[in-house]
């Protein structure tokens, strides 16, 4: 076992290299100029360079903080939505419509809108955001919620257990797997709804400079950034498995992220 | 409220009163009627077996005596009282053990006690107790899926029996495990039954079952069920199934149900 975790942890650092030397030598060999693919360590120096003068922390701050602000709100609503929809089928059978068609509705196509609404403040952005993770979140408790066991319920109804009690004793902890499946999709899905609200204006966020990197047609600056974006979605995405695994402690184990 | 049972006379401890219980159909389907006029009475300290075809309305018994569903006609009492709901005096055991994957085996144990609100440490020290006396000492720290089956239906026993019901119904407790495992498992439950003096409607597929765990079986015809028939067990030594499997008598009581059976199958 960690005999095999240490080989694949050598292997996976081996690729990192000979990615990073792909990227800084083949490129070149192959004839596409710098301005198209910039070498590593052009990327590289493009960061030290915006840690220098563009405040590149400020940025990565301010989209963090809204991702964790979108990622929490959709969240909370998404629970609340699908728990309260999985509780009361004839609720869920009026909506249902609705809420199919505000799903299929391109989410990042409300951010211009939401611009309209609060000008460029960190509202659009995070509301961007809000709704694009609130339906992976809805879905998967609403999809969970119905599908419980009868008889799991019936169990805890036959020792007199009242509405309330099933919903904490049965109805959450049962729903918790297919929760944490929507929030690991969430957790991206956060990042690519605030960067699309800061993509539409303002002058805050990495999604900002994506712009302004394009604007001085800063190839390395743009690389910058999505390797940025990717790092916090990364990070969002671990927060959120690893909290998974502590709160499904329970289960039997299964290979890490497999789920 | 197991004191009385001294009396010469034991207490009617389950009682269903000509009881009908109709489904109503949903859409197209057509209403089912799911039992028909069922009458019958379990004493203190009785095991009756319930037998009868598929679907003639055996859960459905059992449903009515938790309080998780209603008579369309009739009366179900528990200890002389009308079942209006679920009730602290029944407790059930199915063929799915329902052990919660996010509890241990003690919290499984514990469930029906901490939702009476009965204090942890007192629960704890039930649970335990319950546990050792369904042969799972090692294990109340375990999660379900560390479990084998029969450990698991070990443990959904312990969780019935933690909240001391009068009545216990079991719903073919036994159907998913292996023939081994379901012998050791059968001469548990009857030692359990007997020591713990349990009132017990026991619902099984399997007539050996029936025979050698039961005081009385209970034969049912096919939908609508009725019972059709009342066999009274008079091998000795309720408390030892599989001794009760090696007596002579066994096999009378056998062909007798088999013929039942078929009889109630063929009726239609
Ligand atoms: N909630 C329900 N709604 C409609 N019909 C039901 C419902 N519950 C049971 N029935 C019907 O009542 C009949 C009796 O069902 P029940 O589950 O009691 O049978 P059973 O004797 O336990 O069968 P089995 O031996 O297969 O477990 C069946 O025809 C079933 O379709
Ligand atoms: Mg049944």
């Amino acid at each position: 076992m960690s005999d095999s975790a240490r080989l694949a942890a050598i292997g996976g650092l081996l690729l990192g290299i000979v990615f990073l030397a792909v990227w800084q030598w083949v490129p070149g060999l192959l004839g596409v100029p710098p301005f198209i693919i910039p070498p590593a360590s052009e990327v590289w120096n493009e960061f030290l360079y915006m840690i220098a003068n563009e405040r590149v922390f400020f940025h990565v701050g301010a989209t963090s903080l809204s991702v964790i602000a979108g990622f929490v709100l959709g969240a909370l609503l998404g629970m609340v939505v699908g728990y309260a929809l999985g509780m009361s089928p004839s609720a869920e059978m009026v909506l249902s419509p609705y809420i199919l068609a505000l799903q299929i509705a391109p989410k990042v196509a409300f951010a211009p809108l939401f611009v309209m609404w609060f000008g460029f403040t960190v509202y659009p952005k995070i509301l961007v955001a809000v709704l694009i993770v609130f339906f992976p979140v809805m879905v998967n408790v609403l999809g969970a919620v119905r599908t419980i066991d009868r008889d799991q319920i019936n169990l805890a109804r036959a020792f007199s257990a009242n509405r309330l009690e099933v919903f904490w004793k049965i109805e959450i902890p049962a729903s918790m797997p297919a929760l944490f499946s929507g929030l690991r999709i969430a957790a991206t899905l956060a990042v690519i709804g605030v960067v699309v609200g800061e993509l539409v204006g303002g002058n805050v966020g990495l999604g900002y400079l994506l712009v302004y990197g394009q604007g001085q047609a800063n190839t390395a600056m743009v690389f910058v950034v999505i390797l940025l974006l990717t790092l916090i979605g990364l990070v969002a995405y671990l927060a959120v498995a690893v909290t998974e695994g502590r709160v499904l402690h329970y289960l039997p184990k299964r290979d890490f992220g497999a789920r | 409220m197991t004191q009385q049972a001294g009396a010469n006379v034991a207490a009617i401890r389950l009682e269903f009163r000509n009881v009908t219980r109709r489904f109503q159909g949903r859409g197209k389907a057509e209403a089912v009627t799911a039992i028909e006029s069922v009458s019958l009475q379990v004493r203190d300290g009785e095991v009756v077996s319930l037998i009868g075809p598929s679907g003639c309305g055996k859960s459905t018994l059992l449903n009515l005596t938790a309080g998780l569903d209603r008579p369309s006609v009739g009366e179900v009492l528990v200890d002389g009282q009308p079942v209006t709901g679920p009730n602290a005096h029944v407790a059930f055991m199915l063929q799915k053990d329902l052990l919660l994957p996010w509890r241990t085996i003690r919290e499984n144990v514990e469930f029906g006690l901490e939702i009476r609100k009965v204090p942890a440490a007192e629960r704890k020290s039930t649970a335990l107790a319950m546990l050792k006396a369904c042969h799972l000492e090692g294990f109340p720290d375990h999660y379900p899926h560390q479990l084998s089956g029969g450990m698991r239906q070990r443990a959904a026993l312990a969780r019935t029996m933690a909240t001391d019901p009068t009545v216990v119904l079991m719903d073919e407790p036994f159907s998913a495990l292996d023939a081994q495992t379901k012998m050791i498992l059968q001469k548990d439950l009857a030692q359990t039954l007997s020591s713990m003096r349990k009132t017990c409607l026991f619902i099984t597929h399997d007539l050996a079952e029936a025979v050698a765990l039961s005081d009385r079986v209970l034969v049912m015809s096919h939908r609508p069920g009725r019972i059709i028939e009342e066999i009274v067990i008079e091998i000795p030594g309720r408390d030892n199934p599989l001794i009760r499997r090696e007596s002579p008598m066994m096999n009378g009581y056998l062909h007798r149900l088999g013929e039942l059976l078929d009889l109630a199958h063929a009726k239609v």
